[in-house]
């Protein structure tokens, strides 16, 4: 570790270990309250998950230990959001959703450093299909 | 709404533009709905207090604003297989979000038949605040007579 990095130990420690599973069940009420935020009418998302709806199954363990480590970073931003579908999140599905931390990058920004946080989420269904696979970049600065 | 088929789409044409207009009881809403309660996007004390130039739009917000485009378009029939979205730039609140898509490829793989559109979101002096990606499968023509 350079003197000058944010990196620390305890968050060196998380990287690729799974957190999870965090267990969501789908409901009705979810999935229209979710379509109403988004502003989207579509008739199909009073059943179906609209494509942004995973983002709401959120990965809390995981992301309370990245968001409030102890670093000298205290902004944070979104990155990127990746998500690949493999079948429907249906309402009256249990979504089981697992999560990790895959790669840590820090690179010199003009007001600092910057720190990019990698992670990796899975959404697996009562069948024990995976439903969805997600990838998140969070950026502390 | 009419159905897009693998047959009528072309590589370089635009898919139909979607304008979005969010305001701050949209992104509380979408705070509840998400669960993202980051205070930079509903506390303007807070979000000035942290550099921002106001109350930001959550990325996550316009990337379903352009999900929602690339869903409109593909009618009942299409099916989105990967939707990502970098966030460059910010959005505010009470001004335009414009999402906009183009095919860029077209593809059958394994008798599926496939297009890459890209797509990004622009803010209302032109800047390109989120860009990304969507694969879709479409029906073709063939298999539906």
């Amino acid at each position: 570790m350079s003197p000058d990095s944010v990196i620390t130990e305890e968050l060196n420690s998380l990287l690729n270990v799974e957190f999870g599973p965090e267990v969501y069940e789908i409901e009705k009420g979810m999935l229209k309250k979710f379509a109403e935020a988004i502003d989207d009418p579509n008739p199909r998302w009073l059943n179906e998950a609209p494509p942004t709806f995973p983002a709401a199954l959120v990965p809390r363990a995981l992301l309370h230990k990245l968001f409030n480590a102890d670093i000298p970073l205290k902004r944070l931003l979104n990155g990127t959001s990746d998500l690949e579908y493999l079948k429907p999140i249906m309402d009256g599905d249990v979504i089981s959703v697992t999560a990790k931390l895959t790669r840590l990058r820090q690179v010199a920004g003009a007001e600092g450093p910057t720190l990019f946080m990698f992670t990796e989420m899975t959404y697996t269904n009562q069948r024990g299909e995976v439903v969805v696979k997600g990838k998140n970049t969070y950026i502390k600065y | 709404m009419t159905q897009v088929y693998y047959e009528d789409i072309e590589v370089g044409s635009e898919i139909p533009a979607l304008v979005k207009y969010p305001t701050t009881m949209q992104l509380v809403k979408y705070a509840g709905a998400s669960g993202d309660y980051y205070q930079i996007h509903y506390d303007k004390d807070f979000a000035v207090a942290n550099g921002l130039p106001g109350v930001i739009v959550h990325g996550w917000l316009t990337l379903s604003f352009m999900g929602q485009m690339i869903t409109d378009w593909l009618g009942d029939k299409g099916t989105l297989v990967k939707l990502s979205g970098s966030y460059r730039g910010m959005n505010k609140v009470h001004e335009d979000i414009i999402c906009n898509g183009k095919i860029v490829k077209k593809y059958t793989e394994d008798g599926k038949n496939y297009a890459r559109v890209e797509i990004w979101a622009e803010n209302s002096q032109g800047e390109k605040t989120v860009t990304g990606a969507a694969v879709v499968m479409l029906p073709s023509r063939a298999s539906t007579q």
